[in-house]
């Protein structure tokens, strides 16, 4: 399938779960959809366009949390990202772990870095912040503070 | 039979992707899998939104010792991708010339561990004094070892000069007849076959469904490479062959990285032939608000920059991906079923790093008996010796 | 001083222990066993157990998740044991300084006796470096005869 036909397909079939369309460049193209579609979407990118899905990356903005899916055409050379943007009262959105394994991990991180609920993930444990890091506290939030007092910001000389 | 679990680590020194694993085994064989990471998060996401583009290459760089220049490859790519421009042709020379060093590096120091994983050690003293040359080589390029500092956003820091060329390519070519040899030595070798061949198998099906990169992908049949995907630098204007396999065993996994060290010397000493003269930067003052994809093929796998600016002179937001962050967990497929014995050498197949074998604590759960990397080395280098009778050899 | 570090001195044991770093500083240490450098002809080698080593090798800026770690294996070590930090990370934590998974140093966590820095530190840098360790054991020893 030719880049054109991709974008054809992809407008035609999600015209109701599509918000924004933005063709930044030849390689690359940013399609904004509603949370609720995300597993319908990349179901049908992953599965029936077999793109290779990249990776996921949260992004904490000033009225919204969004979480971007990208996924490439390797053989086309075109990369898509999903982007979805989380109300900031109510973080949730379906986990794609039924889709593919890959999107495992990733889960796991944007959970406690940015503190968002992904439904139907077999487990969200920790996976990078350690142990005794306290509950609730997530870095990569614009709002995020020291919470340590006992931690040394100085070179000490 | 009574389920064991078996811990081993949990150091593991590579960049944010240290692990703690957990076999859970009965008997000899491998039940179930489980990994704990986090023993090397460093926060480089949240450090690098505080500070400006140029000074994020310097934080980039240290992600990973290894990776030392697919991570700034990418992440400049990304900061281009926000500007839309293209670097200078001499810029982009110099640029493949020094990742395709370092995928000599990295490749050559998995091969000597992988040997050392087997019980060979022969092959991972051998490879490593073989390794010093080309890190020779980085030194006379870029003027450091392991941190080569020669990327920026719009063209890269440091020029080569035109005198250090002919030493350079002589260097490269001394390499190639020992590496033949090893090359030899290893497809030959009836042992490292009884040891690697059939061993952790990773399916073309579980390859894809996991997303798996780099080697690991290409050695279960899955041509996937970012240089010829998505060419960059100037990967489209050099005759190269991607190296598939397609059994995924960890013996291909083996061949597809000599196969590839071969590949990147020729990629290399082409370069450095035909590079040619001009600007090396495009000295970027301001990046506009947008946001930008980076992606280049890291000697691992596809390492993966998303950049995002506001306009200000530092990114706002900056997520980087490994490639081992993909491969990981393909474990799950690949050591289940399998002995303990070759447990090392799978999780080493997919080229993580050699700490955690170095650092692996396996306790029977009753507390009896206590073993440690070293024991379990020696447990992989009794099952060659034990190979090696069977055969006569 | 005791016969253990007059033992120690001949040939010295060490354990390389990562705590959140690179990586660099971890594979120049391994450099060193290899061929060009090959550190053993001083009597030096790579102890597999932490139970076996005199001196503790450390690289990378404490991170949280290894600091319970570092404190666990450090009383582990039989004493007299010897600290060197390797790398700019265990110095200072260098760019690490203001990340929010390393809040202390190194040297704030268990006493440190030898300082290499660099990032990473070439192999010529750390054999030089635990020459120096050695030299400066050895003094102590005489100034405590005295």
């Amino acid at each position: 399938m030719r880049r054109e036909e991709v974008i054809k397909d992809l407008r035609e079939r999600f015209k109701e779960e599509i918000i924004d369309f933005f063709d930044k460049s030849p390689k690359r193209v940013y399609i904004e959809i509603k949370p609720e579609a995300i597993l319908k979407v990349s179901d049908y990118i992953f599965k029936s366009l077999s793109a290779r899905f990249n990776i996921a990356s949260g992004v904490d903005t000033r009225y919204h949390v969004e979480i971007l899916y990208h996924f490439i055409f390797e053989d086309i050379n075109l990369l898509i990202s999903l982007r979805v943007k989380l109300d900031k009262k109510k973080l949730e959105i379906d986990s794609l772990i039924p889709i593919f394994e890959a999107a495992n991990w990733i889960e796991r991180e944007i959970h406690e870095l940015l503190g968002i609920n992904f439904k139907g993930h077999p487990d969200l444990r920790r996976l990078l912040l350690s142990d005794d890091w306290p509950e609730g506290i997530h870095p990569l939030r614009c709002d995020y503070k020291e919470w340590d007092e006992k931690a040394i910001r100085d070179r000490g000389v | 039979m009574a389920k064991t679990i078996v811990p081993i680590g949990p150091y593991h020194p590579l960049q944010e992707e240290p692990e703690f694993f957990s076999l859970t085994v009965e008997g000899e064989k491998v039940v179930d899998i489980d990994v704990r990471i986090g023993y090397n998060h460093r926060g480089i996401e949240k450090l690098s939104e505080m500070k400006t583009f140029d000074q994020s290459t310097f934080v980039i760089e240290r992600i990973c010792g290894i990776c030392s220049t697919s991570h700034p490859f990418a992440y400049t790519r990304a900061v281009e991708d926000i500007i839309s421009v293209e670097v200078p042709e001499r810029a982009k020379y110099i640029r493949t010339i020094i990742a395709e060093g370092e995928r000599i590096h990295s490749h050559l120091l998995w091969l000597g561990l992988a040997g050392h994983f087997l019980g060979y050690n022969t092959v991972y003293m051998w490879v490593w004094k073989l390794r010093e040359e080309i890190l020779d080589v980085m030194e006379i390029l870029s003027g450091n070892r392991n941190n080569y500092a020669m990327f920026k956003p719009g063209g890269v820091r440091r020029d080569i000069k035109q005198e250090d060329i002919p030493d350079v390519i002589k260097k490269l070519d001394s390499i190639i007849p020992s590496l033949t040899m090893i090359k030899k030595a290893v497809i030959d070798d009836p042992v490292i076959h009884a040891r690697t061949k059939g061993i952790g198998v990773l399916s073309k099906e579980d390859a894809i469904n996991y997303a798996a990169l780099g080697p690991t992908s290409r050695a279960s049949g899955v041509a996937r490479d970012v240089r010829k995907d998505a060419p960059y630098g100037v990967y489209d204007k050099i005759e190269w062959n991607m190296i598939v396999t397609k059994n995924g065993d960890v013996f291909d996994k083996v061949i597809v990285r000599i196969l590839e060290v071969l590949e990147a010397i020729k990629i290399m000493k082409e370069c450095l032939l035909t590079l040619p003269k001009g600007e090396i930067d495009l000295n970027i003052k301001d990046i506009p608000p947008g946001e930008g994809i980076g992606h280049v093929e890291a000697p691992r796998g596809e390492t993966f920059h998303y950049v995002r600016s506001d306009g200000t002179n530092r990114p706002v937001r900056h997520k980087v991906r490994a490639p081992t962050f993909m491969n990981l967990p393909t474990f799950k497929a690949t050591v289940v079923g399998e002995t303990i014995s070759d447990a090392t050498i799978i999780l080493a197949a997919i080229d993580p790093c050699y700490c955690c074998t170095e650092r692996m604590a396996v306790r029977n759960i009753k507390g009896t008996k206590l073993y440690n990397g070293e024991d379990l080395i020696r447990l992989s280098q009794e099952k060659t010796e034990k190979i090696k009778r069977k055969m006569g050899l | 001083m005791s016969m253990k570090l007059k033992a120690l001195l001949k040939s010295p044991w060490v354990f390389h222990l990562s705590t959140g770093s690179c990586n660099n500083c971890d594979i120049e240490i391994l450099d060193c066993l290899t061929p060009r450098f090959d550190i053993e002809r001083f009597g030096m080698l790579l102890a597999g157990s932490i139970k076996h080593a005199d001196v503790l090798l450390i690289t990378g800026s404490c991170n949280r998740q290894s600091v319970i770690r570092l404190k666990r294996l450090y009383e582990q070590a039989p004493k007299p044991c010897l600290v060197v930090a390797i790398g700019e990370c265990s110095l200072s934590r260098g760019l690490f300084m203001h990340s929010y998974n390393c809040p202390v140093p190194l040297d704030k966590i268990i006493p440190v006796d030898v300082y290499i820095p660099g990032c990473p530190p070439k192999p010529e840098a750390i054999i030089a470096g635990v020459v120096k360790l050695i030299e400066k054991v050895k003094k102590e020893k005489v100034e405590s005869k005295k």
